[in-house]
């Protein structure tokens, strides 16, 4: 298949930014026998918006908790470029994860607070970032009054408060309805175009990893490893017109044939694509 | 305003009996008990008539009130007393417990190692242990603290310490992937995560905080040594004053009854906002 090619030369996909970021050679392995990656090789470049794309079991987020330093590399090595190291990092969670006894303001604030900023310094970069995901105005909620949605939002604004230049999300938003869901991604993108950090987004949909990214990296399981990669090159921005265009479509088709192959090399010992 | 929302609303029948249920929970859920309770006291006082029952065996309800506003200097100044053991106990009790908890939390090592000992003092019954603190210490107030603080710590420290070790593991990678050093974690993180736990515990104690009091006193009293609630029931016993008997055990009740009531509003408004025990069910 002419896309697993693509994967052997990763360095030539649709990269413009330098290099941040070189996995080389990574594997990991659980004290209870499990590979949950194995020799995995994945360059991010500064300003990338890529994705990882796989079944359950295919090691995607073990891999974003090694980028993030939540997790130690069996083997290999993480190659760090560009004057950036892990207080550069935004993460989110599946789940909000977010304080349930504190309101929104001060769960924005967490971060901040952490680094020794006062309320009243932190205030203005609390009170844009709430603007930034169209949550003026609930900076007193608690989470318990907030949907689903919004609860995600202040995740992100939470990670983005301290103006990361790499952000991690790990599948942020797979417990979402569809309509929810793609408002999110809407404004994801439109946060991501105007701030122009790189992001490493962790999921299981096809669809939603081809309308955000630029690159698409299909895992496969059992062990863990990149399987594929595919160049996403619709132009940004992107909106409820691509989503619903035929470019769209195709693209999604080249990931899901990818992702199908992915999981076929994992059936068996010996069917490994073609 | 509610007669216009009935017409306004119109409800199918479902809708309806539910709403009606619960109209009658929320009256029932402060007539019942109080009426049972009524009936209870009518009840006893009847059967004392019925069955001619001397006073000083069963004193009928009316002579126990009698008792406990004739005797009120008495009965007051040993409830005092009393409440100044409980409550010097349950500060005792907080700090020692959320101290111990906040020290197990710093390290598993800490708590494997010194958790049995807490197990031991708590399974060990108080009024066994007394006649060595009696030995030991001198001091009655003190004698008497060290009793109820022992009784009331333990469900202090065993619910805080499960608190501070329950936080969700991915608000301790944020706190971790923030840089967050090991104050802030416990400040910011663990111990707002137990504070649901703690006051769990805390209403447990201040129940037995008062029990502990009382046990000490009784023990205490039994040597003469004591002047709280306790050592008045002890004396009314020997005389064979019922009524004044009665009075101070309702004094002891209506003590306890106090204590968790107020535990229990302090509870509802620190988690009232955020919550699940505290937050009304929304259907």
């Amino acid at each position: 298949m002419k896309l697993e090619k693509v994967a052997q030369a990763p360095a030539t996909a649709s990269g413009e930014g330098p290099m941040l970021l070189a996995l080389r050679n990574v594997g990991k392995v659980f004290s209870n026998g499990v590979t949950a990656l194995s020799d995995v090789d994945l360059t991010i470049r500064e300003g990338d918006f890529l994705s990882l794309l796989g079944p359950s079991g295919c090691g995607k987020s073990t891999a974003l908790r090694l980028i993030a330093g939540l997790s130690t590399p069996t083997s290999g090595l993480l190659d760090w470029r560009g004057g950036i190291d892990r207080s550069n990092i935004g993460f989110v969670f599946q789940e909000p994860t977010l304080l349930p006894w504190a309101n929104v303001f001060d769960n924005v604030w967490l971060p901040l607070r952490l680094k020794g900023v006062s309320r009243a310094k932190a205030e203005p970069a609390v009170m844009a970032m709430l603007a930034r995901v169209h949550l003026n105005g609930f900076e007193n909620a608690v989470p318990r009054e907030l949907s689903g949605g919004m609860k995600m939002r202040v995740s992100i604004a939470r990670a983005m408060v301290t103006k990361p230049r790499i952000l991690l999300m790990d599948e942020p938003f797979a417990a979402l309805d569809e309509i929810t869901r793609f408002k999110l991604n809407n404004d994801l993108l439109e946060l991501w175009q105007d701030e122009r950090f790189t992001v490493v987004f962790v999921t299981h949909s096809v669809f939603e990893s081809v309308f955000l990214s630029s690159r698409v990296v299909v895992m496969a399981a059992r062990p863990g490893r990149v399987h594929g990669e595919l160049a996403v090159d619709a132009p940004y921005p992107r909106d409820e017109v691509f989503r619903t265009s035929p470019d769209y479509a195709a693209l999604c088709r080249q990931a899901s044939d990818v992702l199908v192959n992915a999981i076929n090399s994992t059936a068996g010992p010996h069917h490994d694509g073609h | 305003m509610t007669a216009i929302e009935d017409t306004v609303l119109k409800l199918d029948p479902e809708e309806a009996r539910r709403v009606r249920q619960e109209r009658l929970e929320r009256i029932g859920r402060w007539v019942l008990p109080l009426a049972i309770m009524v009936l209870a006291i009518w009840l006893w006082d009847r059967i004392c008539v019925w069955n001619e029952i001397p006073q000083y065996i069963l004193p009928r309800p009316g002579v126990v009130l009698q008792t406990l506003h004739d005797d009120a200097g008495l009965l007051f100044s040993s409830l005092l007393v009393t409440l100044r053991i409980t409550f010097l106990s349950l500060l005792l009790a907080v700090i020692g417990g959320v101290g111990l908890a906040v020290l197990f939390a710093q390290s598993k090592w800490v708590e494997m190692s010194f958790f049995p000992f807490a197990i031991v003092l708590q399974v060990t019954p108080i009024v066994a242990i007394f006649p060595l603190i009696n030995i030991y210490i001198n001091n009655q107030t003190t004698k008497l603290l060290l009793c109820a603080w022992i009784v009331a710590f333990f469900p202090i420290l065993s619910n805080t310490t499960l608190g501070l070790n329950s936080v969700d593991r991915n608000l301790r990678d944020l706190f971790k992937l923030n840089g967050a050093t090991r104050w802030q974690q416990l400040r910011y993180l663990r111990l707002p995560a137990a504070m649901p736990y703690f006051l769990g515990g805390l209403k447990i104690a201040g129940g037995l905080s008062l029990i502990g009091a009382v046990v000490a006193e009784f023990v205490a009293g039994a040597q003469g040594q004591s002047s709280g609630l306790a050592s008045r029931i002890i004396e009314a016993g020997y005389r064979l004053n019922a009524p004044r008997l009665f009075a101070a055990l309702i004094l002891i009740s209506l003590t306890g009854i106090l204590i968790f009531l107020v535990l229990s509003l302090v509870s509802h408004l620190i988690l009232r906002r955020w919550h699940e025990s505290a937050l009304k069910q929304e259907r």
